[in-house]
């Protein structure tokens, strides 16, 4: 199943709230797009619960997103950049997408 | 591979609006096909003519009724929805004793049998919203 988590980790809690249903399952992605890409960046309170969970997980941010917000030098390592025909790839690679608003 | 597509947030308003338009551009342009956008809560404020947004930027009600008129899209407004925030066809501003519609070409007012319909028959649903 592809994740999409829209907005940041210090808006609401859907990031956790994906992490904790969805870390420790196999075959699942996160993608990370709008305000949801700062769940991807470095040095943040949630960087640690991301980097856990991409030991089970495939993580990816959305490319144009991170750009739009100047933070696109600030990617953890190990997150894969994807623009929307990647996106698009994506949720055609996964049986099930889920947008956790 | 078909996708259909659902809209929970109005125009200008974060961005869904925004990432579901180029969303569903670069299904089309990757071959797939939209067999249906959904648009529901106030995601319908999406399919409303009379917008008039700055002569600088994007048009986000336009954008959709030209890439339908592109690609043959079917773009449908929730009925229930629609009618709680003023968005109406002709039909049913007459059956409601309104003086005008104001619904933009290319979209359509419908129920939500369409997005379970459109789930049914497609083969992802994408869902962007608040």
């Amino acid at each position: 199943m592809l994740h999409i988590i829209n907005k940041s980790p210090f808006e609401n809690n859907s990031l956790a709230s994906c992490l904790r249903v969805a870390g420790a399952a196999k075959d699942h992605a996160i993608l990370f797009i709008e305000d949801g890409v700062y769940g991807a960046t470095q040095g943040t309170a949630v960087e640690k619960s991301v980097r856990d969970a991409m030991a089970n997980m495939a993580v990816y941010a959305l490319n144009p997103d991170l750009e739009a917000r100047g933070v696109q030098g600030r990617v953890m390592n190990g997150v894969k950049l994807v623009d929307y025909d990647g996106f698009v790839d994506l949720v055609a690679e996964h049986d099930n997408v889920q947008s956790w608003l | 591979m078909k996708f259909a597509i659902m809209i929970n947030e109005g125009p200008y308003t974060h961005q869904a609006a925004d990432s579901a338009y180029l969303f569903a551009r670069a299904v089309l342009a990757k071959g797939h096909e939209v067999t249906r956008v959904f648009f529901y809560h106030d995601g319908v404020n999406n399919a409303t003519r009379l917008t008039v947004p700055p002569a600088d930027d994007r048009h986000i009600v336009n954008r959709w009724s030209e890439l339908a008129k592109a690609h043959d899209l079917d773009l449908v407004v929730c009925i229930a929805a629609a009618q709680r925030r003023g968005l109406m066809d002709e039909n049913e501003a007459k059956r409601q004793g309104k003086d005008a519609n104001n619904i933009a070409p290319g979209f359509r007012i419908s129920g939500l049998g369409q997005l379970v319909e459109a789930g049914i028959q497609s083969d992802r649903l994408v869902v962007f919203g608040d």
